[in-house]
Parts: structure tokens; C-alpha cells; sequence
């Protein structure tokens, strides 16, 4: 091995350990402080190595014993993981026939309607999401069509609302389910349709039976692909979703930048990670480089 | 897939991409409303855009986003080259796993816990918050995005042109420039406008990270979205859209004529 290659690895490699690895080593450490008026607002508890062998015989569970006492960190948990789930299986419902029909279309169509599909991607995403706001609030786009039609005199309240927040996560992260889809969808053999329907079944039961099952790979690409990022959401709930939708990313951010307690946001991220890590670790085998994906 | 899309899936797709396009859409067009208020329409007019083009702090704010973006981008390049390199070239090496864990991860993680570790991690080795740690930040989670891009397009081309130009006598430093880089170089490219893009877009790494000084756009657009729908927000979002619209253009038509000039010549 060269001396460029080694500097080529070992360059990325300090950096991911020394801004990524080390970060969480941190956290976790600020976790099991307790919170003090100081600045900076903690109290670190691990100062030498000796004091981490005192500690590791004695750790300091407070903040985890305070999440897990108070409803309002359970509830904002609970609350994270079934809106990204319902989020998921919207996106996925939304994402799926657009999938399939890019997969269905021409070669020359092919390109230009996922080009559409990313196109949105590279527009801010902040600014996506606020632009929910000028559609679904009170004096909104749509409630002024709806008012207009004469569906309704009073405008409907969609916004700030969990609806919205729904709304906002498909949107936001539509191109990320119909990507992983299309490329499964589009390896499909037309053949194995072909024969399904030579044997005399019908097209739904061709899709339910060939199509569907076959492209169940992508299923789990796109589903994780939206439903990781959509439990630790910050910026949507935060802009769509009242006071009533509480998510954990907004716990978080709230308890640091307003409380000032690090040391609780901190065992609130350690939690959300180990939620997560079951999904992330799935997804990382899954999207192996040279893996499956 | 041969036969196209029957009718009622055209109708789902043509719902989709309404879906997709009609809040940018309309966000453009109510740029252009001369009436404060978002559900009147009072008439085209350019005031948000004069009004914009007053407001400094909003101004100062894109230059520090415009700032941080390139240069975390061209840091973040440079070392997800090296990783994806490393990932589709080297199959063994001491954690090997690690490192395939520590580009991939990123990529999943919530904003929220990688910004607040980010955070700690510079109190902890006592760097103020500024420039630096808004470009560091944004270049350590661009970075794997590069990576992984570089990676797939490496992964697309056998070694077999890497080793028949060391047989020729290349030596490896000159197999790098003259053969693997052409290569890459799209990934690159690509690679590079993300990251611009992912760092220009980020508000809530950025909020942990940054310090006085360096407020960027997103920061300035979200503390004016929370009060409620502003016109002037309209009106740079627009612009914003109107230059990846125009940059996503010219670089596929770039791309395009150089595949035509590669299959002439081919």
C-alpha cells in the first residue's frame, strides 16, 4: 500500500472519527451529567480515566429516569414514530403508481419525467415546506378555492394541524420513495408479466402476484429511506404542526435552545438514536455499497 | 416494460406531479402579488423583490449561506472523493466495516442529534462557533453524500483500464490523473452540487453550529416563516428556485452535449 493511498483512507477516516464518531461519544458522556446553571449548562461528570471506571460503577441515570418519567418525552416519542409511520405508508401510496408508471413509459419519457421527480429535490427544502403554509392556512390557497367552489363558508383549519404535517413529510420526501421503487420497477422482466398473463391471470392478479412481491425490495429502500429521517423531523412539524403535534425532534430542539438543559437533550438524541438504530442498521445492510441496492 | 402506462395510472402520475409542482408553483406566482395578504390577489407587481433588495440582514445572511456552501462543498468533495475512492477501490483495511458504517450512517441521521453532537463536540475542544464550525459541520455530513456517489460511479467501471495503464507503465500517480479522475470526474461534479445545495438548504445543523455572526439564509427565512407567510420570503425563494431551476438546466445540457461528443467520437 502507497503512501497516497493510505493518506487517501486515513484523511476521510480521522475525519468521520474525529466529527462523527467522537460527537456521539460526547453526547452519550453529557447524557449521564446532570444539568447545572453554568456555562457551558453542565456538569461533566467524566473527567479523568480513572473517574470513568468510578463512574461506569455508578452511573448516573437522571435525565433517563426523568424521560421516561414524564409523559410529555413518552408521548413526544410515541407521537414521532406513529406520525412517520402513517407518513410512510402515505408516501408509499402516493409514490408507488408514480414509480410503476415511470417504470411503464418509454425510454425517452423515462428520463425526463424522473428528472421531475428530482428537480424538487434540489429546491430548498425549508422553502418547500413554507410553501405548504400560503396553501392550507385559514385565508390559504385552498381554503379560498374551497370558499370560492362554495364547499364550505367557514375556512377549514388544515393548517396548523397534524394533517399538515402529513402532508408536508409526503411532500417532502416523495423523491426518495419513488427513486429506490422506479429502480426496482424498472428491472422488472416484462416476461414474467408476460407469462403471468399467458396463463391466463388477469392484470391485478398479475400485479399482486408478480409485480408487487418483485418490487418489494424497493418497498424497504424507499419506506426506511422515509421513515428514518421522518421520526427525528425538525423543520416540518415545527412549521406545519401546531403545539398539539409534538414530535421528538422539536423536544429536543426545544429542550436545548430554550430550557438550556444539555444534558437532558442529550439523553433525549441517545434515545431517538436507539429508536432508530434498529431501522438504520437494517437500511446500512441493506445499502451496502456492492450490497443488494 | 413495453406497453405504457394505462389510463388510470396516467391520471395517478398527472396527480403526482401536480402534487409535486403546484406548491412551487403557486409560491412563484404570489411573489409577484402586489397585496400584502397571501389570499388577496392584488395584481402583478415587483414590490417584494424591490423590498427584498433593501433588506440587509436577509442580503448579509445569503452571502454567509453563499460563503459556507462553496467552501464546505469543495472540503467535502475533496474528502468524500477520497472515501469513495477508498470504498470501490481498497476491499480490505482496518475497519473497513467502521468506515463503510461511518459514511453510510450520516446519511439516515437525524438533523437534530448530528447538529447537537457537532455542537458539543466544539465546546468540548473549546473552537468557537463561526464560519469554521458551520463549514466543518456541513462538510463532515456532504461529504458522505459525495462519497457514496463517487463510490456508485466507480463501482459502474472495472479495474481492467486502471491495470492495463499500470501494464503500460504508468506509474500510480499518473494512473489517478489520467485514468481514474476522467472517470469520476461527472461523480465529482455532481457530488459537489449536492453538497452546495445540502449546505445552502440546512437550518438545523446550521443553528447548532453557528455562532454570531454567521447567521445563514435558511436561519433568517425560518425565524420570518415562523411570524407567519411574508411576501419578501416569496419573493427570494423564488429567486433561489429561478437559480437551481437554471443551474439543474445548464448542467444536463452540459452533460447531454458531452455524451454526444463522446459517442461521435466513439
Amino acid at each position: 500500500m502507497g503512501w497516497t493511498q493510505r493518506i487517501t483512507i486515513l484523511l476521510p477516516y480521522l475525519w468521520l472519527l474525529l466529527f462523527f464518531l467522537a460527537p456521539f461519544l460526547i453526547v452519550l458522556k453529557i447524557s449521564f451529567s446532570e444539568a447545572a446553571i453554568a456555562q457551558p449548562p453542565y456538569t461533566p461528570t467524566w473527567d479523568s480515566f480513572q473517574a470513568v471506571i468510578d463512574h461506569l460503577s455508578n452511573l448516573d441515570f437522571y435525565n433517563y429516569e426523568f424521560l421516561f418519567e414524564d409523559p410529555l418525552y413518552v408521548n413526544s416519542y410515541l407521537n414521532s414514530l406513529r406520525i412517520a409511520a402513517i407518513s410512510t405508508v402515505l408516501t408509499l401510496l402516493i409514490g408507488y403508481p408514480i414509480a410503476y408508471g415511470i417504470a411503464r413509459c418509454g425510454t425517452a419519457w423515462r428520463g425526463a419525467l424522473l428528472a421531475l421527480v428530482i428537480l424538487p429535490f434540489w429546491t430548498s427544502f425549508l422553502i418547500r415546506v413554507y410553501s405548504w403554509i400560503g396553501i392550507l392556512s385559514a385565508e390559504g390557497v385552498l381554503n379560498g378555492a374551497l370558499i370560492w367552489i362554495g364547499i364550505t363558508d367557514e375556512p377549514f383549519l388544515f393548517y396548523p394541524s397534524e394533517f399538515a404535517v402529513f402532508i408536508g413529510i409526503v411532500y417532502s420526501y416523495l423523491p426518495f420513495m419513488i427513486l429506490p421503487l422506479y429502480a426496482t420497477l424498472e428491472k422488472l422482466d416484462p416476461a414474467l408479466l408476460e407469462a403471468s398473463a399467458d396463463l391466463g391471470a388477469r392484470p391485478v392478479t398479475a400485479f399482486l402476484r408478480v409485480t408487487l412481491p418483485l418490487s418489494l425490495p424497493g418497498i424497504f429502500a424507499g419506506s426506511f429511506l422515509v421513515f428514518i429521517p421522518a421520526v427525528g423531523e425538525f423543520v416540518i412539524p415545527e412549521l406545519l404542526g401546531g403545539s398539539s403535534t409534538q414530535m421528538i425532534g422539536s423536544t429536543l430542539y426545544a429542550e436545548f435552545f430554550n430550557n438550556r438543559d444539555w444534558p437532558l437533550a442529550s439523553a433525549v438524541a441517545v434515545l431517538l438514536l436507539m429508536v432508530l438504530v434498529v431501522p438504520i442498521v437494517i437500511f446500512q445492510r441493506y445499502a451496502r455499497p456492492g450490497g443488494a441496492a | 416494460m413495453k406497453r405504457g402506462p394505462g389510463i388510470a395510472l396516467r391520471i395517478m402520475m398527472a396527480l403526482g406531479f401536480a402534487f409535486l409542482y403546484a406548491p412551487i408553483v403557486i409560491l412563484v406566482i404570489y411573489s409577484f402579488n402586489a397585496s400584502k395578504l397571501v389570499s388577496v390577489w392584488g395584481g402583478w407587481s415587483l414590490r417584494w423583490y424591490e423590498s427584498l433588495f433593501q433588506n440587509d440582514q436577509l442580503l448579509d445572511a445569503l452571502w454567509v449561506s453563499l460563503l459556507v456552501a462553496a467552501a464546505a462543498s469543495t472540503l467535502a468533495t475533496v474528502l468524500g472523493t477520497m472515501a469513495g475512492l477508498t470504498l470501490a477501490r481498497v476491499p480490505r483495511f482496518l475497519g473497513r466495516t467502521l468506515f463503510t458504517g461511518m459514511v453510510l450512517a450520516p446519511l439516515v441521521m437525524p438533523e437534530v442529534i448530528t447538529g447537537l453532537s457537532l455542537l458539543l463536540t466544539f465546546i468540548a475542544i473549546g473552537m468557537d462557533r463561526g464560519f469554521l464550525t458551520l463549514i466543518i459541520a456541513h462538510a463532515t455530513f456532504s461529504m458522505c453524500y459525495v462519497a457514496v456517489v463517487v463510490q456508485a460511479r466507480l463501482s459502474g467501471f472495472d479495474r481492467s483500464v486502471e491495470e492495463a495503464a499500470a501494464d503500460l507503465g504508468a506509474r500510480p500517480g499518473t494512473v489517478f490523473w489520467r485514468v481514474t479522475l476522467p472517470l469520476i470526474i461527472p461523480g465529482i461534479v455532481a457530488g459537489w452540487l449536492l453538497s452546495f445545495t445540502l449546505s445552502l438548504d440546512d437550518l438545523v445543523i446550521a443553528s447548532f453550529t453557528t455562532g454570531p455572526g454567521a447567521t445563514t439564509l435558511p436561519m433568517k427565512i425560518f425565524s420570518a416563516v415562523r411570524l407567519g407567510v411574508t411576501p419578501e420570503i416569496n419573493a427570494i425563494a423564488t429567486i433561489l428556485i429561478g437559480l437551481v431551476a437554471t443551474g439543474t438546466l445548464v448542467w444536463s445540457l452540459a452533460l447531454k452535449r458531452a455524451m454526444a461528443r463522446r459517442t461521435q467520437q466513439g
